[in-house]
């Protein structure tokens, strides 16, 4: 079974001041280092169960891809150690290694046995690869006439042809189209129902919160955050605005939930609730219910423009709709301190059952990344329930109108 | 022990790689891999049509219109091996960074991999070379079979410095830039296409301490002279190339890490 078990990981790059100072350093072996120990990964430590899927987060430079590096074993990490059981497979970047002037078999089977395959197992598997791929007849043709997407799926092919019991996935799955994206999810899915560990390095929030069952945040180097992916996806998202002053703070709501809150804070959020139409709050919604969403907004410094943005959240954070008042042509400009709004978004339930939760943020233009001045993620949870729809599955209602007739012949 | 383990693991990459580089040579050619054939066969008519037939060079003591041309081609074929390995091993972990960087296999594959390519090659033009002597009438009987000892202390000489090398090449490309040029001096300087004789007696001399003219002294003796090369002037070449081994792989051994950081 696979397991990987990462204790008090460290990573350090030598760096010497000039070309000379290695080659002394070689020469001279006595002498103190004269190099200088850049770290980019510091006590990093995590276990991850067999079966278990975990992804990893982080910004740019965050030191993910130095972390799969070490785990699929190319770099040596320089402190701490790392243990893995099982078979261990890596799609880190596909491709790699693909001869151009060969055809799409041949380097296969090279990439097979870059994984160390036999010749008899590749044998065995290439029927296997080439029904995965779908490029027919392009198998035969030179890499180098195909395009990058069928690259990547006959890379992809070969690396999962056979389970590994530990798989890891860099980015590379964010190329291909949406067809061949949707088959390779379908297989690391299928996989993980087998029993393989996964360990998945994206930035791309649903691919995380879908598959994986806990989420690991790197940040500058060291380890953040790990929890629930949808509590360290909204952190992270807040980290994203994190270089402008501001605020940040988790806590968790009575409901279990972690409501996350970050900003600037030249214009706060005061309080969120959601009405009926005749003004009465509520904490139950029925499906298609009308409702009103009220946001009181109070203006702490001068702003020169104010966008609020407002969704709704499902249990694994993933918004449901949303949109702010920069797409409704509807931003404040010139702001006074002191000034106090109360906005009144009014909407329709179309939820499918559940739990939900109100995303409202106040930003200055239509991104968060330009200027965050509040943000609250799970702000408020409520409940949605089926009273006088029909049974349906889903999270989203809508009518559909079954009109059935029989043919004769 | 266990990296000869993890290298058996890896026998079909290391065999496949091969077998792909001899493809991709001649690939997009119409004659395909008859140019391996060619190119050698176009080399030993060079050497014995000039040498023997035009020039009329003759070795000094040995009587054969063709003991020249068999002199070169035993001397310049066995340096090529020797410089085909040293050289392609230097730079076999710089030219397959890729590789390292991404995926995680047992890294002394390459050096293996350019150790059986060269052989490949070198059995080629050995071949052709040595149907070339049955046919003239050179073959030198018993003695040929000298040429698996010294075959195999120059391939370890080979590649106990290529690894040590490449190891170095990452670190400082210098060695690769100074490498090149040495080579040139070293073959000059190693009685190939030359007989020792010709060299003033202090050269002569310092000749022992030149690995190779003791190698290649032991080519020329069985093919040419058909005698039994001098086994006691192999042990210091012996001695070195297994020193050498050793110096690299310790140095792969120390610097992997780095040397992973560093491509």
């Amino acid at each position: 079974m696979g397991t990987v078990t990462v204790t008090n990981l460290g990573k350090a790059f030598k760096q010497y001041p000039s070309r000379w100072s290695r080659f002394a350093e070689w020469l001279l072996p006595s002498h103190q280092p004269r190099h200088t120990l850049k770290w980019v990964l510091q006590e990093i430590s995590f276990a991850v169960r067999p079966g278990e899927a975990v992804g990893i987060i982080g910004l740019n430079g965050a030191g993910k891809s130095t972390l799969l590096k070490m785990i699929t074993g190319t770099t040596r990490p320089t402190t701490g150690h790392i243990n893995i059981t099982g078979r261990i497979a890596a799609l880190l970047e596909l491709g790699i290694g693909f001869h151009p002037d060969f055809t799409g078999r041949q380097n296969s089977i090279l990439a097979g046995q870059l994984l160390g395959y036999s010749a008899n197992e590749i044998a065995h598997l290439m029927p296997k690869i080439e029904a995965f791929a779908e490029i027919d007849d392009y198998l035969d043709q030179p890499v180098r006439v195909y395009s990058s997407g069928m690259q990547m799926r006959l890379a992809f092919s070969v690396a999962t042809a056979h389970r590994p019991d530990v798989l890891i996935v860099d980015e590379a799955l964010s190329v291909g189209d949406a067809y061949f994206q949707h088959k390779s999810f379908e297989r690391i899915r299928e996989f993980q129902k087998q029993g393989t560990t996964l360990l998945i390095v994206s930035h791309d929030k649903q691919a995380i919160q879908s598959i994986c069952d806990r989420a690991i945040l790197l940040n500058a180097g060291r380890l953040a955050m790990q929890g629930t992916p949808e509590a360290v996806m909204d952190y992270y998202n807040a980290l994203l605005a994190e270089h402008q002053e501001q605020q940040l703070s988790q806590t968790q709501l009575p409901e279990g939930k972690l409501k996350t809150v970050s900003g600037t804070g030249e214009a706060t959020i005061q309080e969120i609730s959601i009405s009926d139409s005749e003004n009465n709050n509520l904490n139950v919604v029925f499906v298609g219910q009308k409702i009103h969403i009220n946001i009181l907004v109070s203006v702490n410094e001068d702003i020169d423009s104010l966008v609020l943005g407002c969704g709704i959240k499902d249990r694994l954070g993933q918004m449901m709709f949303g949109t702010n008042t920069f797409h409704t042509s509807q931003a404040l400009t010139d702001l006074k301190k002191g000034e106090n709004y109360i906005f009144t978004i009014a909407c329709s339930a179309n939820l499918g059952v559940g739990s939900y939760s109100i995303h409202a943020s106040l930003v200055r233009n239509h991104s968060h990344i330009e200027k965050n001045y509040h943000w609250i993620d799970g702000a408020l949870v409520f409940e949605v329930f089926n009273k006088d729809k029909i049974d349906f599955v889903g999270c989203n209602w809508n009518e559909m109108v079954f009109d059935i007739k029989t043919i004769k012949e | 022990m266990k990296i000869l383990k993890s290298l058996w693991a890896y026998r079909s990459f290391i065999l496949g790689s091969v077998n792909r580089e001899f493809q991709f040579k001649y690939k997009n050619s119409l004659l395909g891999s008859f140019w391996a054939l060619i190119n050698p066969l176009a080399m030993i008519v060079v050497y014995t049509v000039i040498f023997s037939q035009l020039m009329r060079t003759k070795l000094p003591g040995v009587d054969s219109s063709f003991a020249y041309s068999i002199y070169l081609c035993a001397g310049i074929f066995t340096w090529g091996l020797f410089s085909e390995i040293t050289g392609r091993a230097q730079n076999t972990f710089l030219e397959n960074a890729n590789l390292l960087k991404k995926l995680n296999f047992p890294r002394l594959c390459l050096p293996v991999i350019v150790v059986i390519n060269a052989m490949v090659n070198f059995s080629v033009i050995f071949g052709l070379f040595t149907l070339f002597l049955l046919i003239s009438g050179n073959f030198p009987g018993l003695t040929y079979l000298a040429l698996a000892p010294l075959l195999a202390i120059l391939v370890t000489l080979a590649i106990g410095l290529g690894i040590t090398l490449g190891v170095l090449n990452v670190f400082f490309r210098d060695v690769g830039q100074f490498f090149g040029i040495f080579m040139q001096f070293w073959f000059w300087l190693t009685p190939i296409i030359y007989p020792p004789g010709v060299l003033p007696p202090p050269v002569q001399d310092l000749m022992r301490f030149n690995p190779m003219a003791s190698l290649i002294a032991g080519f020329q003796a069985s093919l040419v002279a058909k005698q039994w090369p001098n086994w006691d002037s192999l042990t210091y070449p012996a001695i070195l190339a297994v020193l050498l081994c050793m110096l690299g792989m310790h140095l792969f051994r120390t610097q992997a890490g780095d040397m992973m950081d560093e491509l």
